[in-house]
């Protein structure tokens, strides 16, 4: 999207723009120099950069010269270089969080896309009341606040409160601890995927909705099936949209941290280092060292932003090469 | 709508994705269904009545339980929810609107390392921003205050490019061009002509950063420790907290339900109503 736009302003600043004489702007000639004042451009962007700078740029720099020092009893606040940074990729805590966000990462994340494009197919090809219900009911949890939906789901899995957990009870069996270590993660696997799988589907479904159906009209015509146009045709025609979803859902679960922290009330296992992001806001909040805290926020953020923007770029070269 | 695929297809090729539908349905209903039904519930009936059908109905006694604990405070949770997600969403969209608007639109020097910039921003994720934005504002000593919630929500990139990516597409040059002959100022262009055909973008823009913010928990729950200050995320947990440490004496999961029903009813709803309106903008995205 950064191709260049058939915009007629000149880039050179040095070329202020002619008052125009009224019978030139009469005769409408598409004149190249009818142009807009580059200012005017730069102050419609201006209140956003403004903002930028404050709440992005700001924030991260500060973080970073925080980062680059610490603060103990003994000695004060002193500069102590990258120690922060080394101490975070050495610290077992912090790699265990990422480790087990990773892991969560690596299958949720292909599950709920599969999920969510299988969903977009079907409205695409199916077009009763019915699949509107669907399309409707699917979507309804993205409005719910993550915290709320984790309550929701803690109350159900739990044995006061939940249907499910005792099911098993009815055929003789024990009840299920869906807070037990082993099925934790499964468990806090099911809420993000209740809660973002119909957003996807939606962003899927509105992306096959741009497809022209001269596409995949002759492959209609010579008998495919809906499932092999699907496959082979409108698949490959959303790739783009595919791994947008994809790389906004691996942003979001590096953050991993509402889910977590709310389930940690049914949960106790869930430490203070559960997740990176619960465990750079502990440190901050319960040990009280912003300067750690900073170097964590900045680290993880910075490996997000890496990994993200790799993903981009690898994407579009392939993108520009097919 | 014209949808392909569905005109010559047998009503037998179908029952296999309606089976499938059916099920997810069910999946992404039951626990919605299960708030609305417990919210219904007292206490102990909520302890001890089946978890998914009615018992003695107390939504009302609940709704006004909900609104007289602790003074009152969950309608001022509501009404901080409403204006501060309110307040971010236009400010927002106002920003985002402009700045997709210039860049769509308009060159001037700095353009291009802005735009690649901006799809850098993207990809920072939000949380990190959090820490540190805490950390700047309490120098600042504006922690604490609505300010400290609603100035970093109106920080939304992906905003501004979704806007960008829709003004290149459906806002002509020669319309625009076609003004400035007539001589119309810039200001008047962005709003008569180029705003009315960017609105399917700005709706997208505004209810997506509008849920962001009513639905934030980690950006109040950082920023905010003054709860009349709090939205209902983060009201909602701390009585939560209360009812689970306080078992015995001051049970609140009747009020923790009950107010989450109230919290995600309004969302719902506009989601709902309105999605004529965002999906067309949400395809802008989807597609670049």
């Amino acid at each position: 999207m950064t191709r260049s736009m058939p915009i007629t302003a000149p880039e050179a600043a040095t070329d202020p723009p002619t008052p125009r004489v009224p019978d030139e702007s009469r005769s409408r000639r598409r004149s190249r120099r009818v142009t807009a004042h580059p200012v005017a451009g730069a102050l419609f962007v201006l209140p956003f950069f403004l903002v930028v700078v404050a709440f992005l740029i700001v924030p991260l720099g500060y973080a970073f010269w925080l980062s680059l020092s610490s603060k103990s009893l003994a000695l004060g606040t002193r500069f102590s270089g990258v120690d922060n940074y080394v101490r975070a990729f050495t610290d077992p805590v912090l790699l265990d969080g990422l480790l087990r966000v990773v892991l969560f990462g690596l299958v949720q994340i292909p599950i709920m896309l599969g999920i969510a494009l299988a969903g977009a197919l079907t409205l695409d090809a199916v077009t009763t009341k019915f699949a509107l219900a669907f399309r409707l009911i699917a979507f309804m949890p993205y409005a719910v606040p993550a915290v709320v939906g984790a309550l929701m789901w803690g109350f159900l899995y739990s044995r006061t409160f939940g249907p499910f957990a005792d099911l098993p009870t009815l055929v003789g069996g024990d009840p299920i601890d869906f807070f037990s270590s082993s099925l934790l993660l499964l468990s806090l696997g099911n809420i993000v995927t209740w809660a973002w799988t119909g957003y996807n589907m939606i962003i899927l479904y509105s992306a096959l909705q741009g497809v022209p159906r001269e596409m995949y009209e002759a492959a209609v015509i010579d008998g495919a099936t809906p499932v092999q146009i699907a496959l082979r045709v409108k698949v490959p025609a959303i790739k783009q949209a595919i791994s947008l979803a994809a790389i906004f859902t691996v942003i979001g679960t590096m953050q991993f941290f509402t889910e977590p922290a709310i389930m940690a009330r049914f949960a106790p296992q869930i430490s203070a280092g559960y997740t990176p992001n619960l465990y750079a806001y502990n440190q901050a909040f319960a040990y009280s060292d912003f300067h750690y805290s900073a170097a964590l926020s900045f680290a993880l953020g910075f490996l997000v932003f890496v990994v993200a923007y790799a993903f981009v770029f690898v994407n579009r070269r392939r993108g520009a090469r097919s | 709508m014209t949808v392909g695929g569905a005109d010559n297809r047998t009503k037998a090729n179908t029952r296999l994705p309606h089976l499938l539908m059916g099920v997810g349905i069910l999946y992404f209903l039951v626990p919605l269904l299960w708030v609305v039904i417990a919210a219904t519930k007292s206490q102990p009936d909520l302890l001890d009545s089946p978890a998914l059908w009615f018992a003695e109905f107390n939504l009302f006694e609940n709704i006004r339980q909900l609104f007289r604990e602790d003074d009152g405070v969950y309608g001022q949770w509501l009404l901080n929810t409403a204006l501060y997600s309110g307040l971010s969403a236009l400010g927002a969209t106002a920003l985002a609107a402009g700045a997709g608007y210039g860049l769509a639109r308009f060159s001037f020097p700095g353009k291009r390392l802005f735009e690649t910039g901006l799809l850098g921003m993207i990809m920072v994720p939000a949380t990190a921003l959090v820490l540190p934005t805490y950390l700047i504002l309490s120098e600042l000593e504006i922690v604490d205050t609505m300010w400290a919630v609603i100035l970093p929500s109106l920080l939304s990139p992906f905003g501004a490019y979704l806007v960008r990516v829709y003004v290149a597409e459906s806002v002509p040059v020669e319309l625009i061009d076609a003004a400035r002959i007539d001589r119309a100022g810039e200001l008047r262009i962005f709003w008569q002509i180029a705003v009315p055909m960017m609105r399917p973008a700005i709706v997208t823009v505004f209810l997506f950063t509008l849920v962001a913010t009513w639905n934030n928990y980690f950006l109040p729950l950082v920023m905010l420790s003054d709860s009349d200050l709090y939205p209902l995320t983060v009201g909602l947990t701390t009585w939560f907290n209360t009812a689970q440490q306080e078992a015995g004496t001051r049970m609140l999961f009747n009020l923790v339900v009950t107010g989450s029903l109230l919290a995600i009813v309004p969302l719902v709803v506009a989601f709902v109503l309105l999605q004529r309106f965002w999906r067309s903008g949400a395809a802008a995205g989807a597609l670049k």
